[in-house]
């Protein structure tokens, strides 16, 4: 446990808990940034570079984006008099309660038991390559079919219909 | 505690952040903005393992968690573009008001 952990753990939870309690919406999407840089940090941490930088281009550069935009369109940002949680805000917190008391539980009694720590294995982006064309080639092309089949599903769904056409 | 409790307990947090978020807030690009948090909690989870686990150089659980990213990044096209074609027909995105499924 270093304290490099401690900070990108406390930058990271600091990101999620403003991302889901902030007001306006345009802040919300700037915390989940923080938080996903973090995450990307995290990674990094761990030795998996790849994953890493696949983090930060997937989603503080695209899913970030996206979010900002979809906010903008919607025109959303300023907070509803009504307040921004929900009527059953209380049964969701304290189901969320109640699974992280259960996750938590459940590593603090595995603890002992888990690996303490291995030598740290330099994985190049070669192995990785080869790995994506060898034993995962099927998964990739089945990405690959998935992320065309969600970019054209993403297209018509959110294309401006014709008025008659309704 | 050992590193990989660490990291566990870390995703285990920011999962139930997530699905705080995903069940109280009443706008619906903030539902996505926890159920993508809860997404990258896992993919924490997977890198965690793959790292202290016995056998790194079969970057399985590295793997999982590229793909796992693919597919994220798939649902939150697809989700935002709901949210917005949702937002077009009924003028609001406020899930408390958004009670019926027909157009």
């Amino acid at each position: 446990m270093t304290p490099v952990f401690y900070i990108l753990a406390a930058l990271t939870l600091a990101g999620g808990l403003a991302a889901v309690t902030l007001r306006n919406t345009v802040h919300c999407a700037l915390a989940l940034t923080v938080a996903f840089a973090g995450l990307a940090l995290l990674f990094l941490q761990l030795g998996a570079q790849f994953a890493g930088f696949a983090q930060i281009l997937v989603y503080v550069g695209a899913v970030a984006i996206l979010v900002v935009f979809a906010i903008l369109l919607t025109r959303t940002s300023d907070a509803p008099e009504t307040g921004v949680f929900s009527k059953t805000w209380l049964t969701g917190l304290v189901i969320a309660a109640a699974v992280f008391a259960v996750l938590g539980w459940a590593v603090l009694r595995t603890a002992p038991m888990l690996p303490q720590s291995s030598p740290a294995s330099a994985v190049t982006v070669q192995q990785i390559g080869t790995a994506l064309m060898g034993r995962y080639v099927l998964p990739l092309e089945i990405v690959a079919l998935l992320l065309t089949a969600a970019l054209i599903g993403a297209v018509i769904v959110a294309m401006h219909e014709k008025e008659d056409a309704k | 505690m050992t590193p990989l409790a660490g990291y566990l307990l870390v995703a285990a947090l920011l999962f139930a952040i997530g699905l705080a978020g995903a069940l109280t807030r009443r706008n619906a690009i903030l539902v996505l903005i926890g159920i993508e948090l809860m997404l990258n909690a896992a993919n924490l989870n997977l890198i965690a393992f793959w790292r202290y686990g016995p056998h790194p150089e079969a970057l399985t659980g590295m793997m999982f968690a590229i793909f796992s990213i693919a597919v994220a990044a798939a649902e939150a096209a697809v989700g935002l573009g709901l949210v917005i074609s949702i937002h077009r027909h009924t003028k609001t995105v406020d899930l408390d008001q958004i009670n019926r499924m027909k157009g």
